[in-house]
Parts: structure tokens; sequence; C-alpha cells
């Protein structure tokens, strides 16, 4: 330990003397850099992936590569950092990365106590359950007695044990480790239920022989808000980064797409919103910090929030995930950006 | 009468063995069906066998789908030819080359190739005695690594490729390679340094292998991952492959160096006190009498640390490296791919076992060239 503990010192200080010291912001350091280092999850299906030719694709992937585009001019210039469920706080923290977007449920806990900033919900998810249709059941309350698959060390089994001593039933926890795990053994008939967020319950069911032999209960029983996070102390880079997400999902309200973006920003126009997103009234990018075409940057590399949402997780694709909550306020979700202005 | 002694008195010359006894049947007939326990037991055997290979015959090959564009895609080429989806091995075939190559560019994919074909031929001079020109081979496998570092990361005249680009099977390699050479000198080292007469030198080694064997591997690269970031001022981050490779080398070291302090202590006394009698110093006796002895013993211990060492870089998954097993798992998130798990895990154990076992047939082979007794 002595040892490898001086070599890391050494290493550390041959590093620091030819690199210079990291002093400035955030925003600083990425655009010195020339390049944004995401924290990303190893792999969730429709939310981080590397695809058949080894290039990271999703709906978290899309808003990394939507703020790169924003603060470096190409949605292309991210250094993506996977991580698993139990380094990616360190990794952010630690500076490694410098955006979080890794399907994380924003809590009072991680908010304070971990030290972050969470910038806002960019997927409002909640636990759900899975059962064969067989089964007979079309409620969660009528699961007493049943056998749950579950992921250990999760919020998922603390909302189990949470609902289910509320609505006074017993069940027969089976414990799993990862996702892949689950679906195995709910197949294989180990377990009658299967519980974990309704976003994976669709994306699961998707991949199975006969989809429409499982149904997907109604009820939601826990609120799980996910959302990007960056660390807590630096505002400049925080304003950037929610504001990127704000704008993205503000551009959909207002109508303002990949395909039509550069139109709008070519000539100021007549619905003043758009025209303040795509720099031809005002200035708001200076004021994060950025030029006037930040905006028009990040619509134009992955489009607005609607389409990353089709691209990625949307009903035309493996998951088909209806948008729910995720649909903006005025079509009855609970998506709802602050105004740019 | 005559006819009985129609035959000279003298040797009766030899028949061929009964046709029971040789061949085919007399293989059958003495290995599987030479007792009443025998026969159940082959017979069940049998049983099995037919209940398991036809399905796994069926899954592997006969209803597989080789070429496909997703997973709908083969179940629907399987339901096309008019049987049950099979294995989909065209999500293999369609990932093949990031399992291979992991995030590497692909335009500079051609420096692992070079650097795999320099490593097999930096190993030949070393592995085996009877090359021509070995001594010219053993200065090569020198200087290989070097070579091959360079080539992977690149700089000097090369495009630098960042290590977090380091992927799939390329990546075993390099944790397992670099672990496998860097364990064997600081093991021996160590060893030596145990049993060392300088009481601080003997100290150091004997805390250091017992700090390292004391604390689970998994432990000691979260220490590489997270708790570094701790230590060092903030700001600085160096390179997380690096630091596995570190731990990953000293972690498989303080192993070795119990596994030939085994072969040192088997090693009769007399031995080192003939080394000394003749006049040699401790490098001169350790390198001519004592090392080769200990280290024949050693052998199988050592090559057990090694393929142990192998598996064990699959724990990298942990901290977010892409080996085969986290890609293989990260492929799993491709909607189009999801739910072929059952794919990945043969494809990479087929990987692991070819390499574990040839290192495990190059022991034996080892073990006999050595070999010295009567």
């Amino acid at each position: 330990m002595k040892l490898f503990k001086t070599l890391a010192v050494s290493a550390a200080v041959a590093l620091a003397s030819t690199s210079g010291a990291a002093t400035a912001g955030t925003l600083q350091d990425v655009q010195a850099r020339g390049e944004l280092n995401c924290v990303v999850t190893t792999g969730v299906a429709g939310f981080a992936a590397p695809d058949d030719a080894g290039r990271w694709a999703g709906f978290d992937v899309d808003f990394c590569r939507a703020t790169a585009a924003a603060v470096l001019g190409d949605g292309n210039k991210v250094k993506f950092i996977p991580t698993t469920g139990k380094t990616r706080f360190t990794v952010l923290n630690s500076g490694e990365g410098d955006l979080l977007y890794r399907n994380t449920t924003i809590t009072m806990s991680r908010d304070a106590d971990l030290k972050l900033t969470f910038l806002g919900v960019n997927y409002y998810d909640g636990q759900g359950f899975m059962v064969p249709k067989a089964l007979g059941v079309t409620s969660a309350k009528e699961l007493d007695g049943a056998s749950i698959c579950i992921q250990t060390g999760t919020t998922t089994e603390l909302n189990l044990a949470d609902y289910f001593r509320a609505n006074n039933m017993s069940y027969e926890p089976v414990a799993i480790e990862t996702n892949e795990e689950g679906q195995v053994n709910y197949l294989a008939g180990r377990c009658d239920v299967y519980t974990t967020d309704a976003s994976g319950l669709a994306s699961t069911r998707g991949t199975f022989d006969n989809p429409n032999a499982h149904i997907i209960l109604p009820e939601i029983i826990s609120k799980e808000p996910l959302g990007p996070a960056v660390r807590q102390g630096d505002d400049q880079w925080a304003d950037v980064t929610r504001w990127v997400l704000n704008v993205l999902i503000a551009a959909e309200e207002a109508g303002l797409t990949q395909g039509n973006v550069a139109g709008h920003a070519a000539k100021a126009g007549s619905n003043v919103d758009i025209n303040r997103m795509v720099g031809t009234e005002g200035d708001f990018g200076s004021m994060i910090g950025l030029d006037k075409q930040w905006a028009v940057r990040a619509i134009s590399a992955v489009g607005n929030y609607g389409e990353i949402f089709e691209r990625n997780i949307g009903v035309n694709t493996g998951l088909g995930l209806a948008r729910g909550l995720n649909a903006q306020w005025t079509n009855g979700g609970i998506l709802y950006s602050p105004p740019v202005r | 009468m005559s006819t009985e002694r129609s035959h000279a008195v003298g040797e009766h010359p030899e028949l061929p063995p009964p046709s029971t006894e040789v061949g085919i049947i007399g293989w059958v007939r003495h290995n599987l069906l030479s007792s009443t326990t025998n026969i159940v037991i082959t017979v069940l055997t049998i049983y099995f066998l037919y209940v398991i290979i036809p399905p796994m015959l069926n899954w592997i090959i006969f209803d597989a789908v080789f070429s496909a564009d997703s997973r709908d895609d083969c179940r629907a080429i399987a339901k096309a030819a008019g049987h049950e989806m099979g294995a989909c091995w065209a999500f293999i075939g369609k990932r093949f080359e990031i399992f291979v190559y992991g995030f590497y560019p692909v335009e500079e994919r051609w420096r692992i190739n070079l650097s795999f074909i320099l490593m097999l031929a930096a190993l030949v001079p070393v592995l085996f005695d009877h090359v021509p020109n070995r001594k010219q081979g053993l200065w090569f496998s020198l200087a290989a690594p070097f070579i091959i570092g360079w080539l992977l990361l690149g700089g000097m005249g090369l495009e630098p490729v960042p290590t977090d680009k380091f992927g799939g099977f390329m990546l075993t390699l390099v944790i397992g390679v670099t672990g496998i050479v860097g364990s064997l000198p600081i093991g021996i080292a160590l060893a030596l340094g145990r049993q060392s007469h300088m009481p601080a030198l003997r100290m150091v080694c004997v805390a250091f292998i017992e700090f390292i064997r004391g604390v689970p591997l998994i432990t000691l690269l979260f220490v590489a991952s997270t708790m570094l970031n701790y230590f060092l001022p903030p700001g600085t981050t160096f390179d997380l492959l690096l630091r596995v490779l570190i731990m990953v080398t000293l972690f498989s070291a303080a192993y070795i160096a119990e596994v030939i302090r085994g072969g040192l202590q088997a090693l009769p006394k007399g031995q080192i006190e003939a080394a000394d009698s003749m006049g040699l110093k401790y490098w001169q006796s350790m390198r001519l009498i004592i090392l080769p002895q200990a280290l024949k013993i050693s052998i199988p211990g050592i090559v057990n640390t090694f393929i142990g060492l192998y598996k064990d870089t699959t724990l990298v998954i942990i901290i977010g490296l892409f080996d085969p097993l986290c890609m293989g798992r990260a492929s799993l998130a491709d909607t189009k791919w999801q739910g072929l798990s059952t794919e990945i895990y043969v494809f990479v154990a087929i990987f692991f076992f070819v390499s574990c076992f040839s290192m495990a047939r190059y022991s034996l082979y080892l073990e006999k060239k050595l070999y010295t007794g009567h």
C-alpha cells in the first residue's frame, strides 16, 4: 500500500506539473479541454448503451450531446464515462466527470448529503409490477402472498416493503442482482411478479417472445424522478447545464424541432418564445457564458425533448414507452419548463 | 488321432486375441460394460447425453440464426424457416468488432492487430527452448512491451488513443498479460525478500504480502477507481486503466510470492549449503542453483495464480471498464438485441476457456520438459 501510495502521489505530481492546475470554472475547463466528460451508465436499454459500431446512443446520451453542442459547438465532443450505480457519484465529485446523466433518481439525501446539484427532471419514472396474464391479477392489491423478483440494494426494494406493509399484505422476495437476471428468473417462473421502474418493465416486456402474455399493473408505487446532476459549488456550470435541459423541453412546447430550428434562427419570426431561444431576440446565451446560438446548436444536434424521447424510448422503439407523465403540461403530462426570457 | 498331432512340438504360434477383447468391442466391454454397476451407469449416461445433446445442437447450430439485423429479425427468420428460434449468433457477429477492439477508433485498429502479433512473436522465445536465434529473440521480447505500449497508446507519430477507448478482449489481454508479466518478477523479489536476513526488508515484504492477501481484489479495484481521487489533490486525474494495472499486478505479485516461497522451502537446505561451499555469491547461487529448482516446483501454483488473475480481470466490470463481460451486458441494453444473454455468456465463456486452457496445457508441457526425477 505504501509503495502504491508513493507511486500514486508521484504520478499525480508529475501529472499536475504538466497539465497545470485546474482552477477555473467547469465551463472554462470544458471549453479549454474541448471535450465534455459525461457520466452515463454501463448500459440501460434506451437510456445509454453502445450501438453495434460502439457509438453511444440513448435518451441520456442525447442530453449529453446537446450540452456538448451548446458548450463546444459539436455534439460529438463528448467523452462518455460509463459508471456503475456504486461509482457514479464519486466519479462526478472527484472531477473526473463534468455532468451526470445516468437515470438517477433525485432524492433529498443525494442532493444535500452527497453534495450534488440536480438540474431538473428529464424523465418521470415510478415503480411498477409485471405479472403473467395467466395469473389473472389485475391490480397490485391482489398480490398478497406472491413471490416477487426484486433487485437488491435499490430504492425499489424499500418501496416494495413499504407498499406491502401499508396494504397489510405479505410477499416472498426473490433477490436478483441485475435486470437481466430478473428477466430470466421471471420467465422461468421462479417468481410470480417482477418489479422495477415502469420504464424498465416496459423494455423488459418488449424483449419477450410473447409480450402480450404479460401485463404491467396500473399501480405505480413510488416517485422516481430521474434527472441530471453536477457537482455542488459551481453555479455557473449548473446554470449552463440546467438551461440546456430546460430549453430542450421548452423547444418542444414551442414547436421548435431539429428540422426547423435553422430556419427560425435565420430570421426573427412572430413567436417571441422561439425568437428568444434561437437568439434573434435578446441575448440569453451570454447570461450563462455562451453565445446567442447556444440553443440552436443543442436542438440541431439532437432535436427537442419530444424528438429525443421518440427516437430512443418512444412508442416506435423497442421500449415502446408512452409519454404518460412525461408529456408536456399542455398535453396532460407534468413536463413544465420555466420560460427562456 | 493323427489330426491332433499335426502340429510340431514346440511353441504354439501366437494367435490374434479374441475379437471381443480388442478394438472397439474390447474397449466397450472393458470400460463400459464390465460390471452391472457399470452397465447401469453407461445406460444412464447415454440417456442423459441423448436428452441434453440434441436440444443443445439444435440451439447452437440447427435452429440458430447467423445473419440478421436485430432480435426481431432473428425471430422472423427462424419463423420463416419453420422452427423455434435457437441462438441468435447474428448478435455476436454484428458486435464482434466491439467485443474484440472495444471503442478503439476503427481506422486505428490495425495497431491492435499488430500488437497482438508482436505479443505472440515475443512470447515464442520466452516460452519455448528450441527456436532459432533464441538469444536475439529474447532481446526482442524485452523490447516488445514498450513497442506494444507505444502502438496501443499512440503518440510519437501515431494518433494518440486515450485508454478509455480500450475495451473487449483487447482490454482483458492488456490487463491479463501486464499482470502476468509484471507480477512474476515482483513476486520472486517479494519471496526472496521475505526470506532475507535483513529485518527491515523482510518486514516490508511480509507486511506488503499480508496486506494484499488480506484484502479482496474487488476492494483494491474500488480503491483504485474511487478512493484514490480523494487522496490526490483535487483536479488531478490519472489514468483509470493505469491504476487498475498497478492494482492487479500488485495483487497477483503477492500471491505469486507465496507460491514461490513454497517452492523455496521445498528445497533441501543442502542445496544452499552446497552453493555456499562452491563460493557462489547470493545472487549467483539464487540464479544458478536455488531459483531454477524452486520455480520448477512452483510451476503448477504459478500458472494457477495466473489463470486466476486472468479470470479476475472481469471484476473491472464494477468500476465501469468494458471488458468482454461488461461489453456483453451493455450490448444487451441495446433495444435491438435485448434479451439474448445466453449467446453473450456462451461466447465470452468460450474465449476465457480457450485462453485459460492454453495456459494450463503450456504448464503441463513445461512440467514434462523440466522433469528430472526418476
